[in-house]
């Protein structure tokens, strides 16, 4: 083996990906060039479909299925892994190589103990014997910060939280002190306060044993605390390669200008002075014997946006629903206007009921697969409004042109035809059918790109001050809540933690925990992390 | 993806399967003018051998073999068809239905359907036809009523996985009813699972048929039928004469060409490549 730090350890010479049919292919990388010293780690960055992971996978000799190497070379090390039998190539991954996936939860088998999921891959390439693994792991984990590092192994994956298996794989992948590890977004599943924590201990432990990486992900603060350089990518192509505090400082290009320039969306907020649509009075909500909401007052101000911030299970999703009427409160009431709303939507009436609309995280399970556009929004237009001939094609195309997509081009696409961002927008169509007053937006621009959840957050606001819409905006994201709410309603374990506009929140906050969930918030510092840590 | 490209994608084994159905379908609905002879024509002397006249030979009654598998096909078939679309209609609306409401009606629907579950088709159907009497509607009635239990099975455990997605909360929201839910946003989902199941379900109730005329208690004499076809010929078979397994080796034919279009259309509908 070859230490001298002048060979690369990882060289990708014009690598080309394609899928599809081998005549008219889809190319998913056009000849990428990357290089990777020991020790390194190197940050991919760029929308969805830029070909990050592809670029990721591609690192290990591996391509998903339908995906085929069709020009250039990958060298590990001296080895060139596009030529390697599948067998001698597994003999490498886990073992030189390994693998970081996104979910945690879903990567690890939840039929056996979490431990032996770790030792699996020393034990396998017989780096090591079984106890000695064990002990190897143990260590590990210590070193990741897992709380009780000798017994935690010996639960099952479902006994951990998010953080801790997402820690718990970067120790698997750690196991066998692989010289590549390739982390493919990480952190994006987890609360902003456990991202921090993770982060933290994968930087540690990448440092330690001195192991190049490499770190693939959409989020720009995230990456500038990983790593030394940073490649941008879009549609299969580099954009630019630079050292982190240069890239960030001093970016050469259009397109990476623009997604750096995402994070700086921000809408005067308004005064929360209107008289409000929705009051909540002393909610309390249930799930069978788990309570999620406790004595949850609010008062959504006309016209206005109230976003609703917290992390998984605080119950900002719950308070969506019994506010909906889909999951009627145990006590305390919701005023509609003034007047008490039925706490069940089945005995709400119909005008009501369409006062009230969703929009929500997930685009695709939000609309039918098996309808057309012109379907999704003719229904709730006829069926809300009583529209039907001239004037209704006249309202869906005139609502196909409020969320800015040419009625022509998309009227008669099926839904599963359609990107992420132009479903999400149809979802908002849809929802506007209706004629609501009061738009609730679950987690709207979770699952999408930056750049796309921008044009969605614009386009929201946009239709906000055009229709006098009221909106509920529930997010995990702190760059979102700061982009567009007036007022801010922080919550944690069901309860409202602190609530008031936004620049009183994000400038002067009251609660020790609110200054911890805005401190957790990564910023475009390469230094950040070591300050707050 | 067209029907025409749809179709040219389908494996042998699919075409096989299609081929063989099609021809069935036409035989059956051209009895009339495809069979040499009527259905219940007595034309010769009992058990004759093949020959030019009677290429399959005469039954036990002296009737044309070919010309009764002909009408066989029309009978069997086509009630096999009318059954298995009666328990579809009422079983995946129930299905629904069950998904949709949850709560009380599905608890009562689905533990009624766990009675009929409970007791082998087979019994119970001999059972049921006891009290309501032998005839060809009670038959159809009695199948459809058992197989209303499978399909409602299938069509509610496909429903529940629709009826948690958004798009269903979003359309009860704006205050839509449960016919409409059914119709427009659950059906079109599981369509297809239920498409594959029909086709499978088909062949069951087909068998199913072909053995209540075996027991002499499905379709009567002398309409012709292919169960009862096998039976009334049974004893040639101790003569040496391959002549009663033609009805039967025309079921198992039937049943196979089924299954293998099933087996694409499921394949195709799982969502895997090739």
């Amino acid at each position: 083996m070859n230490k001298t730090p002048m060979t690369p350890l990882l060289e990708m010479r014009g690598l080309r990906l394609e899928a599809g049919p081998v005549k008219s292919p889809t190319v998913i990388l056009h000849g990428l060039d990357l290089t990777l010293r020991r020790g390194e780690v190197l940050g991919l960055v760029g929308e969805s479909g830029a070909g990050k992971s592809s670029a990721g996978l591609a690192a290990m000799g591996v391509v998903r299925d339908g995906v085929r190497f069709a020009g250039g070379s990958v060298r590990f090390d001296g080895v060139t892994l596009t030529d390697l039998s599948p067998a001698k190539l597994r003999r490498l991954l886990g073992r030189r190589m390994a693998y970081v996936a996104q979910s945690a939860a879903a990567s690890f088998n939840p039929a056996h103990r979490v431990l032996d999921q770790v030792t699996e891959a020393p034990v396998l390439h017989q780096t090591a014997s079984r106890s000695q693994a064990q002990q190897e792991a143990i260590a590990l984990f210590r070193q990741m910060q897992l709380p009780d590092p000798d017994q935690i192994g010996l639960r099952y994956p479902h006994q951990l939280s998010g953080g801790q298996l997402q820690r718990a794989m970067t120790g698997m992948a750690m196991a066998c002190r692989p010289d590549l590890i390739v982390f493919d977004e990480p952190t994006t599943a987890l609360d902003v306060t456990t991202q921090i924590e993770v982060l933290g201990a994968m930087r540690d432990i990448v440092e330690h044993f001195g192991t190049a990486a490499i770190y693939i992900t959409h989020d720009l603060a995230v990456v500038s605390q990983m790593a030394d350089r940073v490649m941008v990518m879009r549609d299969g192509r580099e954009v630019e390669t630079q050292r982190t505090r240069e890239i960030l400082s001093d970016p050469q290009q259009d397109y990476t200008r623009s997604l750096w320039a995402v994070r700086s969306l921000e809408r005067p907020a308004k005064p929360a002075d209107t008289p409000p649509l929705v009051e909540c009075r002393d909610l309390t909500a249930a799930y069978g014997e788990v309570t999620v909401l406790k004595d949850v007052s609010v008062r959504l101000p006309t016209g206005r946006t109230t976003t609703v911030v917290g992390e998984s299970g605080s119950g900002k999703t719950t308070l969506a629903r019994v506010i909906a009427g889909l999951l009627p409160p145990v006590s305390g009431e919701v005023l509609w206007q003034g007047q008490p709303l039925p706490p069940d939507y089945a005995r709400r009436d119909p005008a009501l009921l369409q006062d009230i609309q969703m929009i929500y995280q997930m685009a695709d399970t939000a609309l039918n697969p098996r309808h057309t556009v012109r379907e999704t929004l003719t229904r709730p237009a006829r069926f809300c409004r009583g529209l039907s001939g001239r004037t209704l094609e006249a309202r869906v195309r005139e609502l196909m042109d409020l969320i800015e997509m040419p009625p022509g081009q998309f009227l008669d696409r099926r839904i599963p035809e359609l990107s992420g961002g132009q479903k999400q927008r149809i979802g908002i169509a849809r929802a506007l059918a209706a004629e609501p007053k009061f738009l609730i937006c679950d987690e709207v621009t979770s699952a999408l790109d930056q750049l796309v959840a921008q044009g969605i957050l614009r386009l929201l606001m946009r239709l906000q001050d055009e229709l006098d819409l009221t909106l509920l905006f529930i997010t995990h994201d702190l760059a979102t809540v700061r982009a567009v709410a007036d007022q801010v309603v922080i919550m944690q374990q069901g309860r409202i933690v602190e609530q008031g506009p936004r620049q009183q929140i994000f400038d002067s906050p009251q609660q020790a925990y609110t200054r911890r969930l805005l401190d957790a918030v990564p910023q475009m510092d390469p230094d950040w992390l070591s300050r707050v840590r | 993806m067209t029907v025409t490209t749809t179709l040219k994608s389908a494996p042998p084994t699919a075409w096989f399967g299609m081929a063989v159905v099609a021809l069935t379908i036409v035989v059956a609905l051209g009895a009339p003018w495809i069979a040499p002879y009527a259905e219940t024509e007595i034309v010769g002397a009992q058990f004759q051998p093949w020959s030019a006249a009677h290429p399959l030979g005469t039954d036990n009654l002296g009737r044309d073999m070919l010309s009764r598998m002909i009408f066989g096909a029309r009978n069997t078939v086509g009630l096999a068809m009318l059954t298995t679309g009666m328990a579809f209609a009422a079983g995946s609306v129930l299905g629904m239905l069950a998904a949709l409401r949850g709560g009380w009606t599905d608890q009562l629907l689905s533990r009624a359907i766990d009675v009929v579950m409970a007791v082998p088709p087979l019994i119970l159907a001999l059972m049921m036809l006891a009290i309501v009497g032998a005839s060809i509607p009670n038959m159809v009635a009695v199948i459809a009523f058992i197989y209303i239990a499978p399909v409602y099975r299938l069509a509610r455990a496909a429903a529940m996985n629709v009826v948690r997605l958004d798009f269903i909360e979003a359309a009860r929201l704006r205050g839509e009813g449960t016919l409409w839910l059914m119709r427009r946003e659950v059906l079109p989902n599981i369509a297809s699972t239920l498409i594959a199941e029909f086709g499978l379900r088909f062949c069951f109730v087909f068998l199913f048929i072909a053995a209540l005329s075996f027991l002499g208690i499905g379709i009567q004499p002398p309409t012709a039928d292919w169960g009862s076809m096998v039976k009334d010929n049974a004893t040639l078979i101790t003569f040496g004469d391959v002549t009663p397994l033609i009805p039967a080796g025309a079921i198992a034919l039937l049943t196979v060409a089924i299954n293998f279009i099933v087996d694409w259309m499921l394949h195709r509908a799982s969502g895997l490549k090739t």
